[in-house]
């Protein structure tokens, strides 16, 4: 088919080439294309945040933009916090605050907070509140989420203050 | 959930966004933070064959102060008026409402000029620009021209642009010294629309009202000045009675449809709560 576009762009670190239909969503292109499973397709209508991603240093929801929207962009997902084989401070927050129960929200929930955290490292609880308002978790376990990202905030400036 | 084909084009200037449009007439749709196309876009209500994105068009963002006005870039997003100092400093009133609009997630996305030029009376720049008296300026193939806010809203999705014209400019009087602001929106959770809002900008003189200002969001076809509720305030001492009486006259000119929001008597009444609201925290950030 005429109508295809190559987008080339960064997917955690590494260079990407994709080529699809001007109606393919970046949220598919991941998925489907690129073996990215992390960000989660909940509600597709811009409403959940559980594919959400970052790029070019935005929180966006990938179900929401197209994927020739993403030539040249830096695209971050779940899948490129782990450093090293070390948990990103946010993933280990997740875990150590029980920051999910059945964890469909949680890459979302934990890519979003990393821009949050990169805009705001000491955010206070009616911060994380108002800023992590794009993403629904319906086990509602509200409560935990903002302490992970609180666990995450601390370990974070505490890392920075001894190096 | 995956729209209909069409044909993509990133535009890199304004000129050769035009170009397309021109070319491609009717088909044609800009897209700016996609967030209200795309979902269109989505469930077919909305079909173009020609998507034109303004994403790459770089003129189209920025800030700026030029005598008296704040000068936006129409692709300047609801995240950059959030974080400006100069908008914070010059008309608060625009951050406040920015931070009621949406998520963050589509705040990075979501833009002025993408808000405004869509003609959703839901959308919450319309009012807030009729209450800041504020004007827009369209290119087109015939050059450029300057429209008030007061005569660019023309019903549901229809507004002054022509199908060749590009909203560029938003172009916003600063706010004099002492007035007082408020945005008062009702809306059942994030992410929502409003069930009633109301903008208004208030200038006291002692305890009299000097000058003000008064438009509501998703209380018709278009976001309505209220302007026989401004003349009822001008000149009176600022008390419940005014209040209640601006509130009445700003109730009926609401012509809201009845949705999942609530039925249009609900939301009429809410609309005149919105106004109480407003009026109030306005006057005691007056100085």
């Amino acid at each position: 088919m005429a109508n295809k576009h190559t987008v080339s762009f960064k997917l955690n670190g590494n260079d990407v080439d994709v080529v699809v239909e001007p109606r393919e969503l970046l949220i598919h292109t991941l998925r489907e294309r690129l073996a990215t499973t992390g960000p989660h397709i909940g509600c597709e209508t811009s409403h959940c945040g559980a594919c959400t991603v970052d790029l070019d240093g935005m929180s966006v929801k990938s179900c929401t933009v197209l994927t020739v929207q993403c030539q040249d962009a830096d695209v971050l997902t779940i899948e490129g916090l782990e450093q090293d084989g070390e948990l990103h401070a946010l993933q280990e927050g997740f875990m150590q605050e029980h920051g999910l129960q059945c964890g469909y929200c949680t890459p979302g929930m934990i890519t979003r907070a990393y821009r949050l955290l990169q805009e705001n490292p000491n955010p206070s609880e009616e911060d994380i509140r108002y800023w992590m308002a794009g993403n629904l978790c319906r086990c509602t376990g509200y409560q935990n989420i903002v302490k992970a990202v609180q666990f995450a905030a601390e370990k974070l400036s505490s890392a920075q203050e001894v190096s | 959930m995956i729209p209909r084909q069409f044909e993509y084009h990133a535009p890199q200037s304004v000129p050769e966004a035009i170009a397309l449009l021109q070319k491609y007439g009717d088909a044609a749709k800009l897209l700016a933070g996609g967030h209200s196309l795309l979902p269109m876009m989505k469930i077919r209500f909305a079909e173009p064959e020609h998507l034109v994105d303004l994403g790459k068009v770089a003129e189209l963002r920025g800030i700026s102060e030029k005598g008296k006005e704040l000068r936006i870039g129409a692709m300047t997003t609801e995240n950059d008026l959030i974080w400006s100092t100069l908008v914070q400093e010059k008309c608060p009133l625009l951050v406040e409402a920015a931070r009621l609009i949406a998520d963050p997630q589509v705040r990075y996305k979501g833009t002025l000029g993408g808000d405004i030029s869509h003609g959703d009376p839901g959308n919450d720049h319309p009012a807030i620009m009729l209450a800041l008296g504020a004007s827009f300026v369209l290119q087109g193939s015939d050059g450029e021209r300057v429209v008030a806010a007061d005569d660019f809203f023309h019903g549901l999705y229809d507004t002054a642009l022509e199908p060749d014209e590009v909203l560029t400019e938003i172009r916003i009087p600063v706010m004099a010294k002492g007035t007082g602001w408020c945005y008062a929106k009702l809306k059942r959770k994030i992410g929502d629309f409003a069930t009633a809002a109301a903008a208004v900008m208030l200038r006291m003189k002692g305890d009299t009202v000097e000058d003000v200002s008064i438009a509501l969001t998703n209380a018709g076809a278009t976001a309505l000045k209220a302007s026989a509720a401004e003349d009822s305030l001008r000149g009176k001492k600022f008390d419940d009675a005014a209040i209640a009486e601006a509130a009445q006259a700003a109730m009926s000119i609401c012509d809201p449809a009845a949705d999942q929001r609530g039925s249009v008597e609900y939301k009429i009444a809410m609309t005149g709560e919105m106004v109480h609201r407003a009026l109030r925290t306005a006057h005691e950030r007056a100085k």
